[in-house]
């Protein structure tokens, strides 16, 4: 019983806010693997990217919520989505006419891109506070809990209770379905597979015939879409302020990077692993000691390796030993 | 194409024009906003060329992405809190010997490791893990070791102190420390990432500075983190000192303004005089460094790696040579913020103010050269601070023809003061896209 105890408060503190945390983190190191493995270049504005997405879906749920469209017990902002990803599509896109393709024609060096990310991060930055300001906006609406912790108490007779929330829910769901949505396209249709090839070797798929415009077109789409929805379903977890895009950029590099830059795969799992490192390092385990020792060994402190202030910073340690062990990442190589 | 004679005519008078244009706007901001506005920005520019000064000899000489500005500007701060404020010898009575300890500690931790890392490394399948097993378990005994003098030290006045103090020297002298703080750090990371890719190199250092930050927020104990040091000594007089004082009040009179006015004028002008002097010594080191052999090979090094270590150059040692001196530069000039200020709040330390503002300085000012690095940092400088009250009469003007009561107005108004964060992109885009070399470009030498 005391086992089973210390398992829920695991699950409830760790497990089930690392899956969603670890899903927003792994859609948005999947866009920032695909630019990185086509157009070869980090790109520092994929924070402010995902933070326009969640803008527009904000904006549009406030203008739903006005007309008094929602979708009951889930949250306004779905409906809002699609659109919102059509939208930052469109920024990506033009971003990508207007400032990139001359680089590309003049064939740069990435570490001119890497510059060029940082303007469009600010140009990006200011036009987002421009239109909704830099505060706290709170847009979740419908039924807040899939799983009640009392409920769960009711449910099963344990001391300790399990709560999920329904964002948490609706991240790991969508996340589900557009990964495997992405990794269906990139493996069995054929422009996936040009991209693939192209990501792998530039001279030989042009010698194939395929069309690099398109290639690049397509991968600022996916790039697009999934940057809207890793910054709405973070927007609606915890709720969206402009700044906060920013230092999520560092743990999705860090999550790209561990897992292999330029590989799907890896960018999923290093998602998790950032998630779950962070969550499992500063976690206070008093609870789970309680339970699991004899009564008298019971310890006084929170038995934490390292305090909730630093929970950020995790990731970052990660991604240095990542960078000097094996800065290959988890799973070497370069290929979408 | 212009012809090549008055191409090169331009080019002799670029640096006193937009250096000219650059004080004509200062005078500018005197005479229409007011003096002591001016002699703020004027102040703040002059630390932030400082700053690119720093970034410029990595960037432009070397070719190294330091992301990390901002962590060794705060170390410089730092420095400023260490060095001058008066020690708490309560908190050093109650948490001393452990921090002692555990600093102790991480040294025999990491000699340790460093040991047991040349007897195991031949173990391909556990290295790591028992790599980490001695690490963590220093670190386990660290922890034991220092988290109750921590707290002893934490709950000493902590309204007031709850930190160790200083060690109550001039103020002044924490601008050497600074500088050594952020060497010393350089030093351990270049040594560590130095060897990676430009890109990776740059979310590195990122990271790290963000790590630099973290501490710097949450050791209460250290710099009482975001309870801020207040209140920090200055190396020039006090305005309320000044007001007494009869030059001062005869100065006044004679230049029609109010006595507290005049006073802070001075004390504005006495400030700007001291960084002056440090931005032309330094101005005058890098000169030289730049045109001597040293600075060639730092050029060859930068423009062909390859070929540069083939005529027997020591391309990471040169690097980590550069990166340190650099950086060293910034934690100065974070040192001389702090004591601007006058106070240290961790809080205030943002990438986008202390790292990538630098960025553009250095991008607009024109990589490479130095007269650039201080033009970038007294133009980006001047329009980071002027786009406010720039944007919002630009609006004014803009919507005026929308009625006082419009909701978009009203908006656009609100939102101008967000307009530098687009200014600095798009001016930062456009010099990328149509003049790369910068305002001042790097002179062939």
């Amino acid at each position: 019983m005391d086992s089973l105890n210390a398992l829920v408060v695991i699950a409830n503190f760790v497990v089930v806010p690392g899956l969603a945390y670890g899903s927003q983190l792994a859609l948005g190191a999947l866009g920032v693997t695909m630019v990185y493995s086509v157009l070869r270049f980090s790109n520092f504005a994929h924070g402010e990217l995902m933070s326009f997405g969640a803008m527009i879906a904000v904006l549009l749920t406030w203008w739903l919520q006005a007309q008094n469209i929602g979708l009951g017990v889930l949250p306004t902002a779905l409906i809002a989505l699609p659109v919102a990803m059509l939208m930052t599509i469109f920024l990506a896109l033009a971003t990508d006419k207007v400032v990139f393709s001359y680089y590309r024609q003049k064939r740069s060096e990435s570490v001119t891109y890497l510059i060029v990310s940082v303007g469009v991060m600010f140009t990006f930055g200011g036009l987002i506070r421009f239109i909704i300001g830099p505060a706290d906006r709170v847009f979740t609406d419908g039924q807040r809990f899939l799983l009640k912790a009392r409920a769960f108490k009711k449910m099963t007779g344990l001391n300790e209770g399990l709560a999920i929330k329904t964002t948490q829910g609706v991240t790991i769901i969508v996340a589900v379905i557009v990964v495997a949505l992405i990794f269906w396209f990139l493996n069995k249709t054929k422009t996936g597979k040009s991209m693939r090839a192209y990501s792998d070797n530039e001279d030989l798929a042009l010698l194939s015939g395929i069309n690099p415009e398109r290639v690049v077109m397509i991968t600022w789409i996916i790039t697009g879409a999934l940057a809207a929805l890793a910054g709405t379903l973070y927007g609606l977890d915890k709720s969206y302020k402009p700044f906060t895009y920013l230092s999520l950029l560092l743990p999705i590099f860090a999550s790209a990077i561990v897992g292999g830059v330029g590989n799907p795969v890896g960018a999923i799992i290093g998602g998790y692993v950032i998630a779950f490192s962070e969550l499992f390092i500063t976690f206070a385990y008093k609870k789970v000691a309680t339970y699991m020792l004899p009564a008298a060994w019971a310890p006084e402190g929170l038995v934490q390796l390292l305090s909730t202030d630093y929970k950020i910073a995790v990731s970052f340690v990660i991604l240095l030993v990542v960078l000097l062990i094996r800065p290959t990442g988890l799973f070497a190589g370069k290929t979408i | 194409m212009l012809p090549q004679s008055t191409h090169t005519s331009f080019e002799k008078k670029r640096i006193p024009v937009l250096f000219g244009i650059m004080a004509v706007l200062f005078v500018l901001v005197g005479q229409l906003q007011s003096w002591n506005l001016s002699l703020a920005i004027l102040n703040l520019c002059l630390i932030s060329a400082i700053m690119t000064l720093g970034a410029n000899i990595q960037w432009g000489y070397a070719g190294i992405v330091n992301f990390g500005i901002m962590g060794f500007a705060a170390l410089g701060g730092l420095a400023g809190v260490l060095v001058s404020m008066p020690p708490v010898q309560a908190g050093w009575q109650a948490g001393g010997m452990g921090l002692l300890g555990g600093g102790v500690i991480i040294v025999l931790t990491s000699v340790l490791a460093v040991f047991v890392w040349g007897r195991i490394k031949h173990i391909t399948r556990w290295r790591y893990w028992m790599m980490t097993a001695v690490i963590l378990s220093g670190y386990l005994v660290m922890r034991a070791i220092v988290d109750p003098a921590v707290e002893a030290i934490e709950s000493i006045e902590s309204a007031k102190a709850g930190h160790i103090g200083g060690l109550n020297l001039p103020i002044l002298v924490s601008w050497v420390v600074g500088g050594i703080f952020a060497a010393g750090a350089a030093y351990v990371i270049g040594r560590i990432s130095l060897g990676l890719r430009s890109d990776y190199l740059a979310i590195a250092t990122l990271g790290i500075s963000e790590i630099v930050i973290y501490v710097l927020k949450n050791e209460d104990w250290l710099a009482r983190g975001v309870k801020n040091v207040n209140g920090l000594p200055r190396p020039v007089p006090y305005e309320i000192d000044l007001q007494a004082e009869q030059w001062v009040i005869n100065l006044a009179s004679r230049l029609d303004t109010d006595v507290p006015e005049m006073s802070s004028i001075i004390v504005k002008l006495t400030y700007a005089g001291l960084f002056t002097i440090v931005l032309l010594m330094l101005f005058w080191l890098f000169e030289t460094a730049l045109r001597s052999p040293w600075g060639r090979m730092m050029r060859a090094i930068r423009d062909n790696e390859v070929a540069a270590n083939a005529m027997g150059k020591h391309v990471t040692a040169k690097h980590l040579q550069v990166f340190v001196l650099g950086s060293a530069v910034i934690g100065l000039a974070g040192a001389m913020l702090t004591t601007l200020d006058g106070q240290f709040t961790p809080a205030s330390y943002l990438p986008l103010r202390f790292t990538f503002l630098i960025w553009i300085m250095v991008i607009v000012g024109g990589s490479g050269n130095n007269f650039g690095s201080i033009l970038g940092g007294f133009v980006i400088w001047f329009f980071w601070i002027e786009s406010e009250p720039l944007g919002l009469w630009l609006m004014d003007v803009i919507t005026a023809p929308l009625s006082e009561t419009s909701a978009l107005r009203g908006h656009l108004l609100a939102s101008a003061a967000h307009m530098r964060l687009m200014t600095m992109g798009l001016i930062m885009l456009l010099m990328l896209r149509f003049a790369p070399q910068g305002l001042i470009p790097e002179t062939k030498r």
